[in-house]
């Protein structure tokens, strides 16, 4: 029998086991992010301000277009399948203008990414932007931090109820401002305004307005940072973006730490202490509910409230400003490992200063000739390619098109006299709002001339015909080749159209089918 | 149950009961959105088959409180659609085919209307593209048998040609002149035709040709083999040739001729519907 009583126990868990497992769902904590004040927000301030104007009030700008075209600067005519943009009308099949913008602002996200960290999320994202305006008022209505924490605790009373039926009309305002203001870039801004108010507008434009007011309400004002933390894929992706002389939001830890809320005794007591006070400003301002101090996260949307908050702090303490501050991955571990000298496994922060309290020289500062590294010059470079490309089509492209299709059924048709005639739909685009007169011309096919359906327009080989503005004309064109002049059954031609009067043009060419025994 | 309730340790769940060699079953709560939503389903799902067709009976099935049908769905979208047509269906009921051909928006209309009609009723014989085939004429052309006028397209359509149950149908019928002429004469006559539009084999058929021409066929193809539209007698003289070209498809068609017929459509599609087909094939390309 085998005795038990010399098994020796081994200290092993389960890695999975129930101790260790976390549960899936984590139940949202309530932030109350305090007002911040310094530059960043004054900068964010500014940000929202250029972004939100731009919003509300692009689809208000005019633009004249002359009488045959809308005169909004900014107009999705989704109807009439026309997109304008100040001076540059887009057809529907010029979409890849908008593919290439897309193109470019994937560039564009990366470049500022590897530059500057999440600046998209911290600054301009309107997830961000919204967040921030909604913030406002609930600051306005419900006071700073305290009072809110404060007011969220206490047991509902009238005063709580009216603050809290305050601000949330107020949110579903903007929320429908917000919702409003996007029909307005599908249709005339000032017929759709009036339409919308005596409810005569189309219900797809009350539908959208409700679904844009209820997204904007429910992740503006309720989701908030979830949107960021659980929603959005950029968190993710940024990891990818960033590498170690990126800028991004950072906490020294090599003057901060070890932090100490009572400084002096710790100091007199011989004990090495950082600048940071443990005061938590950084972690009360910031709109994600962090903590900066635990390093560069996933949820940190780099809105540098946090070094607003704690220069603030510096400041009063009379420390240098940047304990929390911009700094890349390599001047960050750089000054680690001054701060670290001689193996040590804790910080300290007096080897980073001199005996009478300044920084040491050879500290690690940024230096803007970091930044350009080998994928900023290929972001930008790709960057620039789309733009410039974009650009020379923009300029070049003709505003006068012409689209010809063969009839196919039958290919050809032999007439009377022994002559052959084929079938072309023919599609004059004339791209501006202007009526234009083109002169449509056929050339080589010896001896043929082209006749219009339905037109007054005598057989020949060229004929002038009016096309409206902004329109596209199609035409039903018959030609007719002499049976003596046929050479071959698929003989190459080329119809020619021209604007007299811009001297724009453009050309197809099409193929003209006879029967192999032509007479 | 509760008596034997187990509950598994590890997780503090209770367990179902079961064992399989010592392992146990959880018994955990399904989540409570989970069980609200599925018993609000059942609830809607009552009230739906109390508001729809849903409950098969013998031979039917229940018809619902709100009275709904697909078929009558099918029967309302139709009638919007009819309703729209509307104004260009009067329209065309009411103008002759060559006011219509003369509208611009009601030629679109009667275009888009008789081609779709086309497709079901006369590509059989006339091909898709009304293209035709030997026998079948090809529609696109500028030969016309009984007129290419938007009228005459209409009356022929309406009346069908050579058919018996129609009184107005069009008729023309030539003789078979194997029984009339000789076999030396139709070759004669066929070269004398074949020459008005191409090269014929034996020159010195045409001039005897020509006599036998004069004495047996202009009556209706005319003095000049120009053929006569009022009798439907084809023009000889062109390069369209319905039962092929040639001195031998000629002679035959002299000796027997084939004759084809087209039915009445009048009484299968209404006037309206013929009307949009005659301004369609008038569109064509070979319309006069």
């Amino acid at each position: 029998m085998l005795d038990n009583r010399q098994t020796e126990r081994l200290e092993a868990e389960a890695a999975n086991s129930a101790k260790l497992r976390q549960p899936l769902y984590a139940a949202r904590k309530k932030i109350f992010p305090k007002r911040a004040t310094g530059s960043f927000r004054r900068f964010k301030w500014l940000v929202m301000a250029i972004t939100l104007g731009t919003y509300y009030l692009t689809p208000w700008l005019r633009w004249d277009r002359g009488p045959f075209a809308p005169d909004q600067a900014v107009l999705i005519d989704l109807a009439n399948r026309r997109f304008y943009v100040f001076f540059i009308e887009i057809w529907p099949q010029e979409f890849y203008y908008v593919a290439g913008l897309l193109v470019m602002a994937g560039f564009g996200l990366f470049l500022i990414t590897s530059t500057v960290g999440r600046a998209w999320c911290g600054y301009t994202c309107p997830q961000t932007v919204w967040v921030d305006l909604f913030l406002v008022v609930e600051r306005a209505i419900e006071g700073d931090r305290n009072a809110r924490m404060k007011l969220d605790a206490g047991p509902w009373s009238a005063r709580k109820l009216v603050l809290r039926t305050a601000k949330h009309f107020i949110w579903l305002l903007i929320a429908v401002a917000t919702g409003g203001a996007w029909i307005f870039y599908f249709s005339d801004a000032p017929t759709l305004f009036h339409d919308v108010f005596t409810g005569s507008a189309a219900p797809v434009a009350y539908i959208t307005v409700a679904v844009l007011t209820a997204t904007t309400y429910t992740f503006g004002g309720l989701m908030r940072e979830q949107i960021c933390t659980y929603m959005c894929p950029w968190p993710r992706i940024q990891a990818a973006m960033l590498d170690e002389s990126s800028l991004t939001v950072t906490y020294n830890d090599w003057r901060g730490e070890p932090r100490s809320r009572h400084a002096k005794k710790v100091q007199a007591a011989g004990q090495p202490v950082g600048d940071c006070v443990d005061c938590n400003a950084c972690v009360a301002v910031c709109p994600m509910g962090i903590d900066i101090r635990d390093g560069q996260q996933l949820e940190c949307i780099t809105c540098a409230l946090c070094i607003d908050a704690c220069d603030g702090v510096m400041d009063k303490l009379g420390k240098e400003r940047g304990l929390i501050s911009y700094a890349t991955l390599d001047d960050y571990n750089a000054n680690m490992a001054l701060a670290m000298t001689g193996g040590a496994t804790l910080v300290n922060p007096s080897l980073v200063r001199t005996a009478d309290g300044r920084f040491i020289d050879n500290l690690a500062h940024f230096q803007l000739r970091k930044i350009f590294r080998p994928r900023i010059y290929v972001y930008t470079g790709l960057w620039s390619l789309v733009g410039i490309g974009l650009l020379y089509s923009l300029m070049t492209r003709n505003r006068l098109e012409v689209n010809v299709l063969h009839d196919r059924n039958p290919q050809f048709v032999t007439l009377s006299d022994g002559s052959i005639r084929n079938g072309y739909t023919v599609k004059l685009l004339n791209m501006i709002p202007e009526p234009r007169t083109i002169v449509v011309t056929m050339q080589a096919l010896q001896g043929a001339d082209m006749s219009v359906v339905g037109d007054d327009i005598a057989a020949g080989r060229s004929f002038a015909i009016p096309v409206e503005p902004d329109r596209l004309k199609m035409l039903k064109i018959f030609v007719r080749q002499p049976a003596d002049q046929i050479h071959g059954a698929a003989q190459i031609f080329t119809f020619r159209v021209e604007d007299k009067a811009s001297f724009e043009s453009d050309e197809y060419t099409a193929t003209f089918n006879a029967p192999e025994t032509a007479r | 149950m509760s008596n034997n309730e187990h509950i598994d340790e590890v997780s503090g769940v209770s367990t179902t009961g079961h064992d399989w060699d010592g392992i146990r079953e959880l018994n955990t709560p399904l989540p409570r959105w989970w069980v609200v939503t599925f018993y609000v389903t059942i609830v809607w799902a009552i009230g739906y088959t109390i508001a729809y067709p849903a409950w098969p009976l013998l031979n039917s099935a229940t018809k619902g409180v709100l009275g709904y049908s697909s078929r009558n769905q099918v029967k309302n979208d139709l009638a919007v659609a009819e309703a729209a047509k509307g104004k260009y269906v009067e329209a065309v009921g009411s103008k002759s085919v060559s006011e219509i051909a003369a509208d611009d928006g009601l030629r679109e209309f009667a275009v888009a209307a008789g081609g779709a009609a086309f497709k079901v009723n006369c590509v059989q014989c006339h091909g898709s593209g009304a293209q035709g085939s030997k026998g079948f004429p090809n529609l696109n052309d500028d030969d016309w048998l009984w007129g290419g006028k938007a009228e005459q397209i209409q009356q022929t359509i309406t009346h069908g040609i050579r058919f018996a149950s129609d009184t107005d149908t069009r008729i023309s019928e030539m003789p078979a002149f194997g029984d009339i002429i000789t076999p030396d004469q139709i070759a004669q006559v066929s070269a004398y035709v074949a020459s008005l539009s191409g090269k014929v084999q034996d020159a010195s058929l045409i001039e005897p040709g020509a006599k036998v021409f004069a004495e047996n066929c202009v009556a209706c193809h005319g003095d000049n083999a120009k053929g006569n539209k009022e009798l439907g007698a084809p023009d000889l003289t062109d390069a369209i040739w319905l039962y092929g070209p040639g001195e031998t498809a000629i002679a035959a068609q002299v000796r027997a001729p084939k004759q084809g017929v087209m039915p009445a459509w009048i009484g299968r599609l209404g006037e309206t519907k013929v009307k949009e087909l005659a301004v369609y094939v008038h569109s064509l390309g070979g319309g006069e």
